[in-house]
């Protein structure tokens, strides 16, 4: 069977090219001289409109109490949710009988930020952080240690919350 | 060799030199440019990190270009296909040398150099690279022989969708060759010469050609459009439907050597509808520039023309950024359909319009080049009511609202 083209009659009495033409670069002139959007990145972060939301999940960060130690109690519980199994938690335990992480590595090329670890911590340590500047030289040094995970200094995400699901 | 004869072979060569250096320099600036309007068309910035706002980005690029890997596809027909850049590029460069690009300049000087000798020159110099009897003709010539360069890289790529870019532009190109040489006719009948500087001459003594051959010059720019393969021709390249057209299997410099024959055959044509339409270096509203040459005249008509022809070029990528691209067969269909017999209807009108004013006794100059406008505004009058299905511009919308 052949395939029926449906060809579209042109309202030839109601068009004119030229003027079609000159208003089509009426408009390419207007927005050659209107403001400019672009964000020139290096020099100018995001900010006001361009700021990027608080509930952003970028690399993690590692909460301390007040003597600079990690909340991390080394529960487990984050390497058992994380769906893409980057989290690496050897747990150790003191004198004292507080369990806390002798070992713990976040590989954050294969994570895929999705909160989870965050949402799971008992002890609100472990988080996702507002933060998307990651550039590194080497790929090794994309395995975050307990150190430089506590040591991040950028906002922590905010979870979703469903009683306030715009955010508001 | 007499001081005299080498102090001319030293004006010759610099003017060739200093000429297409400086052309080749307007090129990558053309390049940016188009970048940067580009992307002001489109709310952007564009290009505007290396060096000051900028500009020079193309020397970047040309870097890049130069140290990139060099493919030669399997299937290419080795010596076609490293002669195809060259032979679109050259052309494109050798159009400007019949332009005169500024009044001529006085230059006198008598030195002597270590071995080479004396050198003496006295007198002015004209600023053109050669002044060929032969004018624009040579201009057409030229013109047709860039498509080879295109046809060539499409055929030797040994790539069915460069053959294809090749097929569409030698049909295009070779099409509207004709709208391009019809469109001049015209011009010959007024001034009655081919060579440039007597063209530019004329509209200097009377008006610019553009008020008696209005539509003569639209036809010029739509045909200078086909011959640069610009949008909203630019069917030899396709992006969309032939991923680069002629160009896909070229990479490194040669892929860069087309650029720059683009870009040279946009500023040469650019140059040449001001040259034979605008006064080329006339400066409008005076008589001053016609004068006693001197350095300051020479500069400030070169500013003239440099400023006329990127006009032309700025207009070429705002049309380029505005319009869409026009089907194959729609592109034929307006070079022979539309542009041929109009354009040799407008040359026999003008023919008669211009043989009854001769015969009346009038000679070329204000008014008569007024009254030739005359006759344009009823003929474009007349083909943009026949033309346009909405009665010319703003026809449709006047009787919508009842004011007409």
């Amino acid at each position: 069977m052949a395939i029926a083209v449906k060809v579209m009659k042109r309202p030839t009495d109601k068009i004119s090219y030229l003027r079609a033409t000159l208003q089509g670069l009426a408009i390419t002139f207007r927005h050659l001289v209107a403001p400019k959007w672009t964000m020139q990145y290096p020099e100018e972060k995001s900010q006001g409109d361009w700021s990027i939301s608080p509930r952003w999940r970028g690399t993690h960060r590692m909460l301390t109490d007040e003597q600079g130690r990690a909340k991390c109690v080394a529960c487990g519980l984050c390497p058992q949710i994380c769906p893409a199994n980057c989290i690496k938690l050897v747990p150790g335990e003191d004198e004292a009988g507080h369990r806390y992480p002798l070992i713990y590595e976040i590989d954050e090329f294969r994570c895929v930020f999705c909160g989870y670890c965050q949402e799971v911590c008992p002890e609100e340590a472990i988080h996702v952080g507002v933060h998307y500047e990651n550039a590194e030289y080497e790929r090794g040094r994309f395995v975050y240690d307990l150190e430089r995970l506590c040591a991040q200094t950028y906002p922590v995400s905010t979870l979703w919350d469903p009683s306030d699901a715009k955010g508001e | 060799m007499t001081p005299e004869l080498k102090g001319l072979l030293l004006v010759g060569s610099l003017k060739v030199t200093v000429g297409f250096s400086v052309l080749l320099l307007a090129v990558a600036f053309v390049t940016w440019l188009e970048r940067r309007v580009a992307a002001w068309i489109q709310n952007r910035i564009g290009p505007n990190r290396v060096g000051p706002q900028g500009l020079f980005q193309p020397i970047a690029d040309g870097i890049k270009n130069f140290v990139k890997e060099e493919v030669l596809p399997a299937q290419a027909d080795r010596t076609l296909f490293l002669l195809a850049p060259a032979m679109a590029f050259v052309p494109s460069l050798l159009l400007f040398a019949v332009i005169p690009f500024a009044a001529p300049l006085p230059l006198s000087f008598d030195f002597t150099l270590p071995v080479l000798g004396r050198f003496v020159h006295t007198g002015v110099v004209p600023m053109i690279v050669a002044d060929l009897p032969i004018g624009f003709l040579f201009i057409l010539a030229m013109s047709s022989l860039a498509v080879y360069g295109i046809v060539f890289a499409g055929w030797s790529s040994g790539n069915k969708y460069s053959f294809l870019g090749g097929l569409r532009s030698s049909a295009q190109m070779v099409s509207y060759e004709i709208g391009l040489g019809l469109s001049l006719i015209p011009v010959l009948l007024i001034v009655g010469d081919v060579r440039l500087t007597e063209v530019v001459a004329v509209q200097q003594r009377s008006a610019w050609l553009v008020i008696p051959l209005t539509l003569s010059f639209m036809f010029f720019a739509i045909s200078a459009l086909a011959e640069n393969n610009r949008l909203p021709f630019d069917l030899p390249e396709a992006e969309g439907e032939l991923v680069g057209g002629y160009h896909t299997e070229y990479s490194s410099m040669r892929f860069a050597i087309f650029f720059l024959a683009e870009y040279g055959a946009l500023i040469t044509m650019s140059a040449l509808m001001a040259t034979l339409f605008f006064g080329g270096w006339d400066i409008p509203f005076t008589r001053w520039d016609q004068g006693e040459p001197s350095a300051l005249k020479w500069l400030l008509t070169l500013g003239s023309f440099v400023g006329k022809t990127f006009f032309f070029v700025f207009c070429y990528i705002w049309i380029r950024w505005t319009l869409p691209r026009f089907r194959f067969d729609q592109v034929m269909a307006l070079g022979w359909k539309f542009l041929l017999p109009v354009a040799l209807a407008y040359v026999m009108v003008m023919a008669a319009a211009v043989w009854t004013f001769d015969a009346m006794g009038w000679e070329y100059g204000r008014l008569y080049a007024w009254g030739l406008f005359v006759v344009n505004l009823v003929l474009g009058g007349a083909l943009l009511y026949g033309l346009d299905s909405d009665r010319l511009i703003w026809g449709q919308r006047l009787q919508r609202e009842g004011r007409m």
